[in-house]
């Protein structure tokens, strides 16, 4: 507790971020409060203006842009923070365990890694759209991702259990008894959570980039409110040329602040955490 | 007459070059001592950079292997030494003590964690109380106690008293051989002397035996009782500390010892002046 | 070369003899993080003088604020590490610099009139070109000399300190870690400085190494008749090197005077106990060491700062801080019972 509060008072960029993603979260949570059913179209006036009334105007299908934002948030949202924890858990476990055995097991799994990364993202999730068609889901399209976005990860990790294998008080720790999973456990991977923060941050909007690219494309469950499909919807119906801008504008601006949000939250909590700022801190 | 460590022309090969290179160096090259069962010894391995000690201290504690010869602990040999449960019978009678005091303990975890990890390991304490008398008993063997180092980080600490822990982390197995490689080279000269000390506790109260590997004469001269001199994997001269140390009769070891600045001006003074470049 | 030798024992008839004058200098880190601020007093009110000529010593362990002094008195000092009081001057042959007062002085002055021979060889020869382009890199500009008389002059300076000049083609990690250091030491003297800081330069040599290394400094620094500081936690490497010896202890100086005077008769118990430690072949008698840590510089103790670990503390000395005053021996001495032998 007292780590947020001196990070909100003395670190601009953790106040700032905190405020973005505040906003959103505020619209998460209001999305459980919406007085409309988010799948249903033309419950408001279409094709009005912001104003006192409709805060973000309304659409073209009839539908609140303020709470469609906020089902579409909550939406994407989950979608990117299921993707970026699975997918963590798969870098972490293989990247630790293939830099700390090393030699041949490391040659092989990162073999397999690489093989993995080499393959084209959006090309398999249109086919797996294409394929399963009807049977699409969104559970479905998160491990899928999932299981695409770990590979580039696992290597950096993979490079920090390198260097610390070598290390003096790896051997130490050894020559104490300690087990090999409690080595990687205990030892390694408090110097590995800066990069894991990191990249967790970067896959959540890699993530939420693929969800919005899809949907856009009209490749997802176009019904459910997401970010993405908020936009496909606007272009479906000529919103720029018709002179609903703010149909395009709302979600566009508020994916910015999300992204933004959580890039500014990325870089401060990783700054925090990084050993050697932890080091200073603790007066070394 | 059991040994409690033999090496019996005991070679260590490097592959050089590049990938497909099959050309190899000798970074130990048929070195043979034994050391007894049943009088600890501190024995002294005195190299330069490149002399093979420290290869020779690996190949000790089991980390690497050598290439021909015999190594034997306790009558066995080590390449023999498989499977965790040997491995860690191994570990339990061979510790080491490392060089770095800063590098051997992870700054992030507390001290404190090695100790019991070892306890619970090799003493087969398994719960806390169990744990904490083990690395309290061990701590005081080194003049500190469990109530001074409970919970610190290593950072908090001096080297001379970093390396007193890691002495006392060696101690709980109840090791019958402890190898330190280069322990006081990066302890302040104030505190250096109480560790070298504390290795003759070990050996005259503790009947520990002890590898204390150097390139400080001087130290090996105070403490030891044989001494070999190493270069280039070779051993060149080994007896008695004592008599090998005051009187050398090998041109590299007569002109190692010719080379150590005494600690008094005019002598030391003299000896940078005659210098000759020894081309190794 | 012997119209330059010429010319500088001209000079050295008129020039002052204080090459380097500290008054009062206090150097302190100051760290603000997260709400915690820390004051690191790693250089707490040192005053000192170096001449002409001389080898000066600075003897000091960890935490003894040795690094930080030689930093400050370089001027590579960077924040969160502060000058907060005192002045260190320069005096180049008649040419004055204070480094506080005019930083701007000092840059052309650097390997010029000061330069630096470091621990680690590596710290200054780039790895990834050849040793040539190093001594370019850092003497070409302030020679004042064209190509090839430039070369010529560097060939000379390698062969005089017994360097094959061939060396210059070759990259560093080609050469061992000795011949490195032979070539740093080249390289801080081709311009002939006056003034040069060595910073524990035979620390991770090899014996043998170590005494050539220390020979060709010594011999390097009487053929040009330059000042060194001298910076080693060895107290044997003073002995055969430095003509007179500083003793820090936790940012301040605890005695100072000539090498032969202060391990003859020490008058400060950490010096007594330094020189006491150290073992010595042929000599079989028990050795101690000091009890207690060493002093943590952002908390230091009270008054005398070594008073914790003194066999001679007294009531005073956790009270007052005492200050550098001549001692017995012709040298300085900062201690309330300076001179008074230690029970061993």
């Amino acid at each position: 507790m007292k780590i947020l509060i001196d990070l909100l008072r003395y670190n601009r960029e953790f106040l700032l971020g905190s405020i973005c993603i505040a906003i959103i979260l505020a619209l998460v949570v209001a999305s459980f409060f919406a007085p409309y059913d988010e799948m249903m179209t033309y419950v408001v006036i279409p094709d009005m203006p912001p104003s006192a009334e409709y805060w973000l105007g309304t659409n073209s299908r009839g539908q609140d842009l303020f709470w469609q934002l906020a089902a579409s948030m909550r939406n994407t949202l989950m979608f990117g923070v299921v993707v970026a924890l699975v997918s963590r858990v798969i870098a972490i476990a293989v990247g630790l365990v293939s830099g700390y055995l090393g030699g041949r097991v490391d040659q092989v799994i990162m073999a397999i890694n690489d093989t993995l990364n080499a393959l084209p993202n959006i090309p398999i999730l249109l086919l797996l759209v294409f394929v399963l068609r009807d049977q699409m889901s969104w559970p479905i399209l998160a491990v899928t991702a999932a299981l695409l976005g770990w590979q580039h990860d696992s290597r950096l990790i993979r490079s920090v259990a390198l260097s610390l294998r070598n290390r003096e008080f790896t051997r130490h720790a050894v020559f104490s008894g300690m087990r090999t999973g409690k080595i990687l456990w205990r030892e390694h991977l408090p110097y590995v959570m800066p990069i894991v923060f990191y990249t967790t941050m970067n896959n959540l909007i890699w993530a939420i980039g693929l969800e919005v690219t899809l949907s856009i494309l009209g490749f997802s469950d176009i019904n459910r409110p997401t970010i993405g499909g908020m936009i496909y919807w606007a272009n479906a119906h000529s919103a720029m040329v018709a002179g609903i801008w703010w149909w395009i504008a709302v979600p566009m601006v508020f994916v910015v602040i999300l992204f933004l949000g959580l890039f500014m939250l990325a870089m401060s909590v990783n700054e925090y955490i990084d050993p050697r700022s932890r080091l200073a801190r603790m007066g070394a | 007459m059991t040994d409690l460590l033999k090496l019996d022309h005991v070679t260590k090969r490097f592959p050089v070059g590049g990938l497909f290179s099959r050309r190899t160096m000798k970074a130990v090259d048929d070195v043979n001592f034994t050391l007894s069962a049943e009088k600890p010894e501190i024995f002294a391995i005195v190299g330069e950079s490149g002399s093979g000690k420290s290869t020779l201290a690996k190949m000790m504690l089991g980390n690497e292997l050598p290439s021909e010869g015999r190594l034997s602990f306790d009558g066995t040999d080590v390449t023999t030494i498989r499977g965790r449960a040997a491995r860690e019978a191994f570990m339990a009678k061979v510790q080491p003590v490392f060089q770095n005091p800063f590098e051997a303990f992870n700054p992030l975890t507390k001290l404190d964690e090695y100790l019991f990890a070892t306890a619970h390991r090799f003493l087969a304490a398994n719960n806390r109380d169990a744990r904490e008398a083990a690395a309290d008993a061990a701590l005081q063997r080194v003049g500190l106690s469990l109530a001074e180092v409970r919970g610190r980080y290593s950072h908090e600490l001096s080297g001379g008293q970093l390396q007193r822990i890691a002495v006392a982390r060696a101690l709980i197995p109840n090791p019958k051989l402890i190898v330190a490689d280069e322990p006081v080279s990066m302890v302040d000269a104030s505190l250096r002397m109480s560790i070298v000390n504390l290795f003759r506790e070990l050996r005259d109260e503790l009947k520990v035996s002890i590898i204390y590997i150097t390139h400080d004469l001087a130290t090996a001269y105070y403490i030891s009782d044989r001494v070999i001199i190493m270069q280039k994997g070779r051993v060149i001269e080994s007896g008695d500390a004592r008599t090998v140390l005051e009187h050398p009769t090998q041109p590299y070891s007569i002109a190692l010892k010719g080379a150590v600045l005494p600690p008094d001006p005019a002598e030391a003074s003299a000896i940078i002046r005659g210098r000759q470049v020894v081309e190794a | 070369m012997h119209d330059v030798l010429n010319a500088k024992a001209k000079a050295s008839a008129v020039a002052p003899k204080n090459v380097l004058t500290v008054e009062g200098l206090k150097a302190y880190y100051i760290n603000e993080h997260f709400g915690v601020r820390r004051e690191v007093r790693a250089v707490d009110d040192i005053s000192l003088t170096v001449n002409r000529n001389e080898v000066y010593g600075i003897a000091g362990e960890s935490s003894s604020g040795k690094s930080s002094l030689i930093k400050t008195l370089a001027g590579a000092i960077r924040p969160p590490m502060r000058v907060v009081d005192g002045s260190v001057k320069f005096d180049f042959g008649g040419r004055e610099i204070d480094v506080y007062a005019e930083p701007e002085q000092l840059k052309p002055a650097r390997w010029r009139h000061l330069s630096y021979i470091m621990q680690g060889s590596m710290n200054v020869l780039n790895p990834v070109r050849r040793v040539k382009h190093s001594f370019h890199d850092f003497a070409y500009r302030h020679m004042g000399l064209g190509g090839a008389a430039f070369w010529s002059k560097v060939r000379q300076h390698l062969e005089r300190l017994g360097l094959d000049p061939d060396v210059l083609e070759a990259f560093p990690h080609q050469l061992s870690g000795g011949m490195r250091q032979r070539i740093t030491i080249a390289l801080a003297t081709v311009c002939e400085p006056e003034f040069i800081i060595a910073d524990e330069p035979t620390t991770a040599l090899d014996v043998l190494v170590q005494q050539d290394v220390l020979g060709l400094i010594k011999d390097v620094q009487a053929r040009m008749q330059a000042s060194i500081i001298f910076v080693t936690h060895d107290m044997s490497v003073h002995a055969a090197i430095s003509d007179r010896l500083a003793i820090m202890y936790a940012g301040r100086l605890a005695e100072e005077g000539a090498t032969q005077a202060l391990f003859d008769n020490p008058q400060h118990p950490y010096t007594a106990h330094l020189i006491g430690s150290l073992p010595r072949i042929g000599d079989v008698r028990i050795r101690k060491s000091l009890p207690g840590k060493p002093p943590a510089l952002s908390d230091p103790p009270s008054g005398c700062r070594f008073h914790p670990r003194c066999p001679l503390a007294i009531e005073r000395c956790s009270k007052e801080v005492p200050q550098m005053l001549p001692s017995a021996t012709g040298g300085r001495v900062a201690c309330f019972r300076a001179g008074e032998a230690v029970a061993s």
